[in-house]
């Protein structure tokens, strides 16, 4: 008998209060009770509306099915043919504009918690099984990926698991990628990517961490090894900034190099090697995922005040609806329809060697208001005459989107880039390269991890494909 | 794991390793850097190539003893490993047409520019080298640099060593005397390389400097190392990882980047005597 209930069970998570000053994670999980309650709301449409909005096609009818069941580890193994990182995706994909926004349930009340429900069954299974798999047999080909961020361990994942020897070339210290260096510990635990870790391990994955690729080796010495085909996930890149005056004031931080010294070098443990500005009054300008990630990591490092400055209104702003709503929750100030035009630092005139000269003290911003709508259909925002004022801040946090990496463009001949540097590729990946594929943020510029994990996968198909007909 | 396969002490701040990575030995160029970590729980830092043994598959890094990650390096012995070893990193130095170079060299940049010698000596190019260092007891890489320049000149701050006073003396001297370098390359602390630029400044000749600033990844994604550079007036926005380490020393702010790389200093000092503190016993005992 269906669950009727037109609310989705709620997803228990830490008080904002208390969550507000630690790095544990933010959401704490279904219990198995919670899990069945919420599947028996899944009403198993015949049609399949939530898997066609699925970026990675998982068969969530079926998965949902054994959760009704108790058959925790029955669903695991459904959702594992499709996906290489369910307890990564269960956390952070934006399920309510993808396969719960299909679901038949959301026409008259909440959609089923299929991302919860992911969360729970792939945290059931880390929780439970041994780490065993069934390697295949190995078909001889090897497969060379680039990164190992989302879309590059799910390349390697789906090739693995079809017999293909993959290995996996990270220029950091740490394979995850964007999941370890970008992604906050609140909301994506780092144990939980190296578990996903662990297990493509397991399917005989071989991952090479301190290679640089474009440095310490090229796409065709690649070749040269005897790799069949490569793909390249190697992520988005340089962090932009706004060309303002004051951008190099010391204090001002891109949203990458803060989270990065804060996730992958841990600066948010005690005494850290790696230092970052903690305390203090931070704004954090932009309106996407990694500025609400950029501001909560901020309050975490005990900041007494953190302002989102975003130039469009909350009806724009990027960020995910969750996120948003845990970000107020936990007391970050939104400061929307406000633009900063300068960062403002300390000079002492008298004494050029005072320790506090450069440092941050303030940012100017205008007041905007929005105007006709742009081609994307956004309304425009447009600076309001003679309102400029000073928030008073002493970091200031650039989360304004990245421009692709040149290291593999400026060293693979052949290989075509678009007129943002994005790695042009067809609807299968294949690049303008033979037999090199890409995909993710080296592709589409800044976007979603499911997304990457998506091109990762139509690429691996796609490389299957063209070594076994080769 | 990446093994120290030699250490030698060059004088009491400044320590040479070759460390066993034959990717990067096989790649390094120089003026280009690795970034590495000690442990674990190590902080990533930048260090310039000081040279290569691409037989042995080993590359040379000289680092002088700043802060707790330097130190923790320093205490590394021979046969023991590190962490983390990642590299080639940045653009090699650019050697194409230049036949006529003055290397100058300060203190510990002196190691970053003694390969950058021997690349010139080696490609055939006439090599007018200065070194400086603040005196005696700091001097570094004489006779490396004795070997591959048509000229070399040391100088000391305090004439404990040499000639007495700062590189930039024995430069004025010969563009006074009307000496035509394609190229001045000058790699050391950042207000000598100012300087240099500011004496090479009414001869018209171009400088290429060497940036250090502070960096995480190294790889072209953090944006950390950052500086300005002024193109006809104008701002620009450059990266030393991927963009330099190499820059046109007319072009770059010097006194922002001085600022930027003070950004941790309070913080680094505390960690650098708690380092010192923890090592004490040891060092009291060897």
């Amino acid at each position: 008998m269906a669950n009727m209930n037109p609310k989705k069970n709620p997803m228990p998570t830490q008080d904002a209060k208390v969550r507000a000053h630690n790095f544990n994670e933010v959401a704490t999980g279904y219990s198995e009770e919670t899990a069945i309650d919420e599947a028996l709301r899944c009403l198993n449409c015949k049609n399949m509306p939530c898997v066609n909005g699925c970026p990675v096609n998982i068969h969530i009818p079926e998965f949902i099915s054994k959760v009704k069941e108790g058959d925790f580890e029955g669903a695991y193994e459904i959702i594992s043919k499709s996906s290489s990182l369910p307890a990564v995706c269960g956390r952070v994909c934006p399920q309510e504009t993808q396969c719960e926004s299909k679901c038949v349930r959301g026409i008259k009340g909440e959609p089923v918690g299929i991302g919860r429900l992911e969360r729970f069954v792939a945290d059931w299974h880390n929780a439970h099984a041994d780490g065993k798999v069934t390697v295949p047999e190995q078909n001889g080909h090897k497969v060379a990926v680039v990164g190992s961020g989302p879309s590059g361990l799910t390349c390697a994942g789906d090739l693995a698991k079809k017999g293909y020897k993959v290995t996996v070339y990270e220029a950091l210290h740490t394979a995850g990628g964007v999941l370890v260096y970008g992604i906050p510990e609140f909301r994506l635990p780092k144990a939980i990517v190296a578990k996903e870790v662990e297990t493509l391990k397991a399917y005989n994955v071989d991952i090479e961490p301190n290679v640089i690729i474009g440095k310490t080796l090229t796409i065709d010495e690649l070749f040269e090894m005897g790799y069949e085909a490569v793909f390249v996930g190697s992520g988005a890149g340089l962090p932009n900034f706004m060309g303002i005056p004051g951008e190099s004031l010391k204090g001002v931080y891109s949203a990458n190099e803060f989270l990065t010294r804060s996730n992958l070098m841990k600066a948010y443990k005690d005494e850290p090697e790696t230092p970052i500005m903690k305390g203090g009054r931070v704004a954090v300008v932009g309106g996407g995922n990694v500025a609400m990630d950029a501001a909560r990591t901020a309050l975490r490092l005990g900041a007494e005040t953190v302002y989102i400055v975003y130039r469009r209104s909350m009806e724009e702003l990027p960020a995910r609806k969750e996120e948003v709503e845990h970000a107020e929750e936990e007391g970050i100030v939104f400061k929307l329809l406000n633009n900063p035009v300068e960062i403002l630092g300390y000079e002492n005139p008298d004494d050029p060697r005072d320790p506090r000269n450069g440092f941050v003290t303030g940012m100017k911003c205008i007041k905007m208001e929005l105007g006709e709508p742009d081609e994307k259909g956004r309304r425009r925002p447009v600076p309001v005459k003679d309102s400029e004022f000073v928030l008073d801040v002493d970091t200031v946090i650039m989360s304004i989107g990245t421009s692709p990496n040149p290291l593999i463009k400026d060293t693979t001949k052949g290989l075509e880039v678009n007129s943002h540097g994005g790695i042009i590729v067809n609807e299968d990946g294949l690049t303008s390269r033979d037999a090199v594929y890409a995909g993710g943020d080296a592709v589409t510029g800044a976007a979603t991890v499911i997304s990457a994990m998506g091109a990762g996968k139509v690429a691996a198909k796609a490389i299957d494909e063209y070594l076994s007909n080769k | 794991m990446y093994k120290i396969v030699t250490r030698k002490s060059l004088n009491p701040t400044v320590t040479q390793m070759e460390i066993e990575a034959p990717l990067v030995a096989k790649k390094a160029k120089p003026g280009q850097f690795i970034i590495l970590r000690v442990d674990d729980e190590g902080e990533r830092i930048p260090l310039t190539v000081a040279g290569t043994n691409p037989e042995n598959g080993t590359v040379k890094i000289i680092f002088q003893i700043v802060g707790a990650t330097t130190k923790k390096l320093d205490c590394k012995k021979e046969g023991e490993y590190i962490t983390d070893f990642a590299g080639p990193l940045g653009v090699p130095t650019h050697t194409d047409g230049i036949k006529k170079v003055c290397i100058i060299g300060g203190g510990v940049g002196c190691a970053i520019a003694m390969p950058v010698a021997e690349e010139f000596h080696r490609l055939g190019a006439e090599v007018t080298s200065i070194i400086g260092f603040r005196n005696k007891d700091l001097l570094i890489l004489e006779d490396e640099f004795n070997a591959c320049s048509d000229r070399l000149t040391v100088m000391t701050d305090d004439g404990s060593y040499a000639n007495k006073g700062n590189v930039t003396q024995p430069l004025k001297e010969y563009l006074e005397k009307g000496e035509k370098f394609d190229m001045i390359i000058t790699i050391g602390p950042l207000i000598m390389m100012k300087f240099v630029v500011e004496t090479a400044k009414p001869y018209n000749i171009p400088v290429t400097v060497s940036m250090n600033p502070i960096m995480i990844d190294g790889t072209g994604m953090c944006g950390g190392c950052r500086l300005s550079l002024n193109k006809d007036g104008k701002k620009v926005t450059k990266f030393a990882c991927v963009d330099g380490p190499d820059f046109n020393g007319y072009e770059v702010d010097f006194d922002e980047a001085m600022s930027r790389g003070r950004m941790y200093a309070e913080y680094e000092r505390h960690a650098y005597e708690k380092t010192c503190n923890l090592f004490k016993g040891a060092d009291n005992n060897g």
